[in-house]
Order: C-alpha cells, then sequence, then structure tokens
C-alpha cells in the first residue's frame, strides 16, 4: 500500500487531466507532496486548482492519469481517502441556516466521532466561539466564515488537509494568523496542501507548485525555483518610479515590470535586449540600478506574461 | 446481527440537520402546510365527464329472450361493459368493492315469469357512487333502457295486457355513498394530491438546492454512504406528511363529514408506504437534476398525470387504454384505490393488497434508479 520510494509521499499523483466541455481544465498535471510538509499550489483564477484538488478527493473523475492520496488510489479508492482527509472548500460550504455549534455536530457525526459533545465544545474554545455558539453561521464575517471551515475539517484528525484557497477575500491580520495555525497544524504532522492565488503566499510555504492554464510549470522549493529560473532582475530604487514603470512596460526584452514599495523590479530572459531597453534610463542620476536575484513574484508574474504571449501566437 | 447499510450516527446527523433546515426555511414549511388548505378549497367542486364502457358485472338469476333483449339495450347505451357474468351475487358485490366493476345488474329468479304475467318484476342497478360523476349518465340511460327496450318484444306476447306502466321496475342503489356527493371522492383523493405535489417537489429541490448553494461539495467530500444521503433526506419529510395528513383527514371529517368504514390503522399504513413512495420518486429526481430549476419542471412533469390520469379528475376504467396504462405506473392511481376503498366502502388488507404491490414495485424502482445515479461526485 505505501509507495515503494524512499520517501514517503501524502500525494502522489500523475497525467491528471480534466475537460469541461472539450475544454482543458486540468492537463496532465503531476504532482508530490510529502509527509509533512506545507505544499503552496499557486495560480491566478480559473487554472485549475479546485478541479485538481476535487481530483484528489474523487470529488472529480479525471478523464486520465492515476496515482495515490495518502497511499489510497485516487480513482478507485476515494471512499477510503474521504475518511482521511478534511477538504476546505473554496466557497464556505457549511450550512448559513444553521448555527455554529450545529454545524460542528453535524459534521462530526458524518465522521462518527466519538465524543462528539466535548470535542465541538473544545473546538468551540479553540475558536473563541463559545459565546456566539448559537448565531447562525451565515451570518458570521468572512474571516469568522474560514475559521470555522478550517475547524469544522480537522475535527475528525485528519492526516492530510486540503485547503482551497482558505485565505481569499480576508484581511492581512487574518490571513496571518490563517497561516500560523496552517504551521501549527503541520508541526504535528499534518501535511497540508493549501492552494491560492496570493502569490506572496508562497513564501509560506515548504514546497510549491505554479500551475497556469491546467499545467504545472514548476514545482520545488522556492530557492530551487528561483535557481532554475533564467530570469534576469534588476532592481531599481530613487525618485519617479512611477513614471518609470509606465515608461519601461513595453520595451524589448523587458518581460515584467511590478513595484514593491520603494523599489521596482525589471525582469526579462533575455539579459542583452534587457540591458539595451534598461541603457537610457541607467544614465539618469536619480536612480539606482542593482542587479539582484528574482523574487518568486517575479518568477511567476514572467510565468503568466510568457504564457499568455505563448497562447496568443499559438492562436489563429 | 442484523447488517444495516448505513451507519446510525451519520443518518441521526443528516436527519437532525434536515429538520433544523425545515424548522428555519419558512418558505417550505408554509408550503408543506399551506397548500392543503389552498387544494381544500380549489377543489371544492370537481370536473365533469361522462365516462363510457365502465365495467359491469351480471348476476343472471334467469334467461329468456326477454333477459337478452333487455341486456343487449342495456349494452347499447354504451355506457356499460359486460365483462363479468355470474350467479352468485356475493362473488359481484366483491368486484364492486376492491373498484374492478362499477356496476352491477341483478336479474331476479322469477323475471320472465312475473314479466309474462305483468306483475312488473324488479331489477337491481347497483352502482359503486364513491365517484359519483362516472355514473350519472349510466343511471339515466339505464332508466331509458327499462321505458322502452321491452316495448317491441312484448308486443307479440302480451298486446292486450295493456299496461301503461313500463313492464319492469328498475330499482337503483347508489353503493358507498348514498347521497351522491361529489366530495367523497374528492376529499380522500386530495390528500393523494397534496402528498403528490408537496413530498415529490420538496425532496426533488433538495440535493439541487445543496449544489446550488456550494454545500453539496462538502456534503460529498465526507464519507457518507448514498443510502444515508437518501434516508436523511426521506425521514425528516415522513414527519411534515404526517402533519398535512393530519389537516386533510381533520377536514374530511368536520368540514365534509367524510365517512370513514374502515380501519384507521390500516389506512395510515398506507399512507406511509404512499408517503414513503413520493419521496423515494422525489429524491430520484434529485439525483437526475442539476439545478432547482429543472427538480421543479420535474415534479410538475410526474404531478400532472399523478391527477388527470389516476382516477382522481376522470374515472380511470373510464380512460382509453393508453392513458390506463400510463396511469398505472403512477403510484397516486393506487393510492386513491386503497384511500377510496377503506374510508368508504371498509376495505379490508386482502381487498387492497392488490393495490399496495404495485407500490412496493415503484418504491423498489425508483430506489434502484436513485443509488445508480447517486455517484457522490460533482461531474
Ligand atoms: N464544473 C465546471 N464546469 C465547467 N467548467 C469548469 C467547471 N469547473 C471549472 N471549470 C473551468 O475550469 C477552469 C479551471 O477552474 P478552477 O479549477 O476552478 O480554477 P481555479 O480554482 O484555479 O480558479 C476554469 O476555466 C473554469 O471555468
Ligand atoms: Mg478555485
Amino acid at each position: 500500500m505505501t509507495p515503494s520510494c524512499p520517501e514517503k509521499f501524502a500525494i502522489n499523483v500523475k497525467g491528471l487531466s480534466k475537460s469541461f466541455d472539450g475544454k482543458k481544465a486540468v492537463d496532465g498535471i503531476e504532482l508530490r507532496v510529502r509527509e509533512g510538509e506545507v505544499f503552496g499550489f499557486i495560480g491566478p483564477n480559473g487554472s485549475g486548482k479546485t478541479t485538481t484538488i476535487r481530483m484528489l478527493c474523487g470529488l472529480l473523475v479525471p478523464d486520465a492519469g492515476e496515482g495515490t492520496c495518502l497511499g489510497y488510489d485516487v480513482i478507485n479508492e476515494s471512499a477510503e481517502i474521504r475518511k482521511q482527509i478534511g477538504y476546505m472548500t473554496q466557497k464556505f460550504s457549511l450550512y448559513d441556516e444553521l448555527t455554529i455549534e450545529e454545524n460542528l455536530l453535524f459534521v462530526g457525526r458524518m465522521y462518527q466521532m466519538k465524543d462528539l459533545k466535548e470535542k465541538v465544545g473544545e473546538t468551540l474554545a479553540g475558536l473563541a466561539l463559545t459565546e456566539r455558539r448559537r448565531q447562525l453561521a451565515g451570518t458570521l464575517s468572512g474571516g469568522w466564515k474560514q475559521r470555522l471551515a478550517l475547524a469544522s475539517c480537522i475535527m475528525h484528525e485528519p492526516k492530510l488537509l486540503l485547503l482551497d484557497e482558505p485565505t481569499a477575500g480576508v484581511d492581512p491580520k487574518a490571513r496571518r494568523a490563517f497561516w500560523d495555525e496552517i504551521h501549527a497544524l503541520a508541526a504535528n504532522g499534518i501535511t497540508v496542501l493549501v492552494s491560492t492565488h496570493y502569490m506572496d503566499e508562497a513564501e509560506r510555504c515548504h514546497r510549491l507548485g505554479y500551475i497556469l492554464k491546467g499545467k504545472l510549470l514548476a514545482h520545488g522549493t522556492g530557492a530551487d525555483m528561483i535557481e532554475r529560473s533564467d530570469l534576469k532582475t534588476w532592481r531599481v530604487t530613487g525618485r519617479g518610479l512611477t513614471g518609470l514603470a509606465k515608461k519601461l512596460t513595453g520595451l524589448k526584452g523587458i518581460e515584467t515590470v511590478a513595484a514593491f514599495g520603494a523599489r521596482l523590479h525589471v525582469s526579462g530572459a533575455d539579459e542583452p535586449a534587457l540591458l539595451k531597453s534598461l541603457a537610457p534610463f541607467r544614465k539618469e542620476k536619480s536612480l539606482h540600478f542593482e542587479k539582484v536575484a528574482p523574487s518568486l513574484e517575479d518568477i511567476f508574474i514572467h510565468f503568466m506574461s510568457g504564457q499568455e504571449s505563448a497562447v496568443e501566437e499559438r492562436a489563429p | 446481527m442484523i447488517k444495516v447499510p448505513f451507519a446510525w450516527m451519520r443518518l441521526r446527523g443528516l436527519i437532525e440537520k434536515e429538520f433544523i433546515q425545515l424548522k428555519r426555511d419558512r418558505m417550505t414549511f408554509a408550503m408543506l402546510i399551506g397548500i392543503p388548505f389552498m387544494q381544500l378549497m380549489l377543489f371544492g367542486y370537481a370536473i365533469n365527464a361522462d365516462p363510457k364502457q365502465l365495467p359491469t358485472a351480471i348476476v343472471r338469476g334467469d334467461d329468456s329472450q326477454f333477459v337478452r333483449t333487455f341486456l343487449k339495450s342495456l349494452e347499447n347505451t354504451g355506457y356499460f361493459k359486460f365483462t363479468v357474468e355470474t350467479r352468485d351475487y356475493d362473488e359481484a358485490a366483491a368486484l364492486m368493492k376492491s373498484g374492478a366493476v362499477q356496476y352491477i345488474v341483478t336479474i331476479p329468479e322469477d323475471f320472465t315469469r312475473l314479466l309474462v304475467r305483468g306483475e312488473r318484476p324488479q331489477i337491481l342497478l347497483e352502482v359503486d357512487a364513491t365517484d359519483p360523476i362516472a355514473s350519472s349518465g349510466a343511471m339515466s340511460a339505464a332508466l331509458q333502457v327499462v321505458n322502452r327496450a321491452l316495448d317491441h318484444d312484448l308486443k307479440g306476447v302480451m298486446a292486450a295486457n295493456g299496461a301503461r306502466a313500463p313492464p319492469v321496475e328498475l330499482v337503483m342503489h347508489r353503493k358507498f355513498n348514498p347521497e351522491n356527493l361529489t366530495h367523497y371522492n374528492t376529499v380522500p383523493g386530495l390528500i393523494g394530491v397534496i402528498l403528490t405535489m408537496t413530498l415529490v417537489m420538496i425532496t426533488s429541490l433538495s440535493l439541487a438546492r445543496e449544489r446550488e448553494r456550494g454545500t453539496l461539495e462538502n456534503l460529498y467530500a465526507m464519507p457518507l454512504k448514498p443510502s444515508e444521503v437518501m434516508l436523511g433526506k426521506i425521514i425528516p419529510f415522513v414527519a411534515g406528511a404526517a402533519i398535512q395528513v393530519t389537516i386533510v383527514l381533520a377536514a374530511a371529517r368536520i368540514l365534509f363529514e367524510i365517512p370513514m368504514f374502515g380501519s384507521f390503522l390500516l389506512l395510515s399504513a398506507a399512507l406511509v408506504l404512499f408517503i414513503v413512495v413520493n419521496l423515494a420518486i422525489g429524491f430520484t429526481f434529485s439525483t437526475i437534476a442539476t439545478t432547482q430549476l429543472q427538480a421543479m419542471q420535474m415534479s410538475m412533469f410526474f404531478f400532472l398525470p399523478s391527477i388527470l390520469l389516476s382516477g382522481f379528475v376522470f374515472p380511470f376504467l373510464g380512460m382509453p387504454q393508453w392513458a390506463q396504462v400510463f396511469g398505472s405506473m403512477l403510484p397516486m392511481t393506487y393510492f386513491l384505490r386503497i384511500i377510496r376503498g377503506i374510508m368508504l366502502k371498509g376495505a379490508e388488507f386482502p381487498e387492497i393488497w392488490p393495490h399496495i404491490w404495485p407500490l412496493l414495485v415503484i418504491l423498489a424502482a425508483a430506489t434502484f434508479v436513485a443509488m445508480k445515479r447517486y455517484k457522490a461526485t460533482l461531474d
């Protein structure tokens, strides 16, 4: 049952594909998530993250592909998989018209949990929602809904958590707290796959997969990705950066221009062309240019713009 | 130990959840309670119909040229179709109780003798009046026959007799509904209409609603068995339906003074079966429909023939063959016979069994389709 390779994978799938109405939503995805790690599944909206996650827990039947989740076959043994994972859907999917406590009791019964009353009590206390346990779930704010949803899918102590954009639409403070919670869970040995379209959240994951238009474009640690990338990045500091960004965008060799507060990252894969386009601006005394390693965000933006133009070129 | 195909804890969770939702969903609750009242008002009067060729049993105590002529003329009116001929009155009576014949015509043993003597023999026409509309045309036609049919035959034999009054006396009995009240027929049937309409609709919406709200994804991601989901959607509404039935039965008693000749226990058991059949059909629809609108449309497609082809609006035996075939596939058809049988005719279990087992067959078929269709995937 357990994979024969030395490393233990909580998720090990390859070639996963799924089309909707002839349109490929997921195209030959290969994913390996190690036991106990926090794996970030990153990609813009519509890239196929949700579809992939649904295939992992048997909610969608893949058109092609194979593999295992917790050692169980994703095609034939999804009933077993469902017992041992916690899946937090992208859209809030607890019952709005049930109270917080009723929702937790319901979920607990679905997993046939022992000592359910106590467990729900603990969970409510952990969420600091004991006082509000009789409040209807539908009346909670976005951040609280996310916390309740997370709590409801870890009550039965799953070995693997699939979190689909858990921090979408949540304020930065709550996002931070959410990520701390995810790391606390991972420290207890739970494997976590978390999808997000926030690129800055990549830094909080042990390893990453970057998905775009249904294809996995990169897979590994953040450092690996930076090392393997052929992207060249120049950091610009100084005055008038907003105006500069406008002027640089679209010049030959310049693929992405990204502002990070008082810094501008200008990147491109074709270094001679990039340097040629930058040359006139480097003469200005008010600006300071320095070659740096690209950040993960630079790489992701590069993927996105590269893929878009590649697709456009192929179109008739 | 008996192995049940579901886990009690999960089933209990599902049922409780459904109850809480029902309690807090005013619209569904209003539908469950409001529709019985509305229907009772709307169906106060029934649609007219004049069905022909209804099955008739002949109890022939005598045979002669006169008897044959009389029966021939009766048949020629088009209202009667002689399906059974017997010498045993009890046999014919049993057939009427089970709903197999609409009329019984009894020719007494000394009919010809009395007729020839001019002593005005009686012919008994018994009518199953639970559905009074079905027989009004037939009864007036029979009267016409008595007045004229024997004129020709009698001319030769007893021209001298010169009797003014018709030579035969027709005695008509309305069985089971002596006062010929249409609501005797309508109100028990209305219970079937109300249950069919509300229960199929509510359950057919159930999965579609969870799908549209997004809660279905969470439900499917948890380790549930199809049987648990199905029972969890059905059982709560058996309770809801019990409330409806109580309302209508109370109204039947208090407002419309419908008699109750049969066993209340038997009626309750039949009602539970009919309720479960409708819920199972609704659930089956919900495994097929992907949106609430589709679920509504499917319910309507089921509901209309249930009213029109079951014998509720038009007498079943008077419908054309194709309509009877369709009608025989609808639970409502059997339920109408059961509830009329029990309430108005005092039918007992052996008499309603022929209408119980088709309901069991329909239930099994619906469950089979639902279990086949239910995949717990979002595809
Ligand atoms: N049930 C579905 N029917 C049709 N198209 C779908 C369905 N689910 C997803 N898609 C399409 O598949 C693509 C990937 O969607 P999704 O997996 O939801 O992306 P993500 O979660 O990364 O935003 C999108 O183009 C989306 O429109
Ligand atoms: Mg998504």
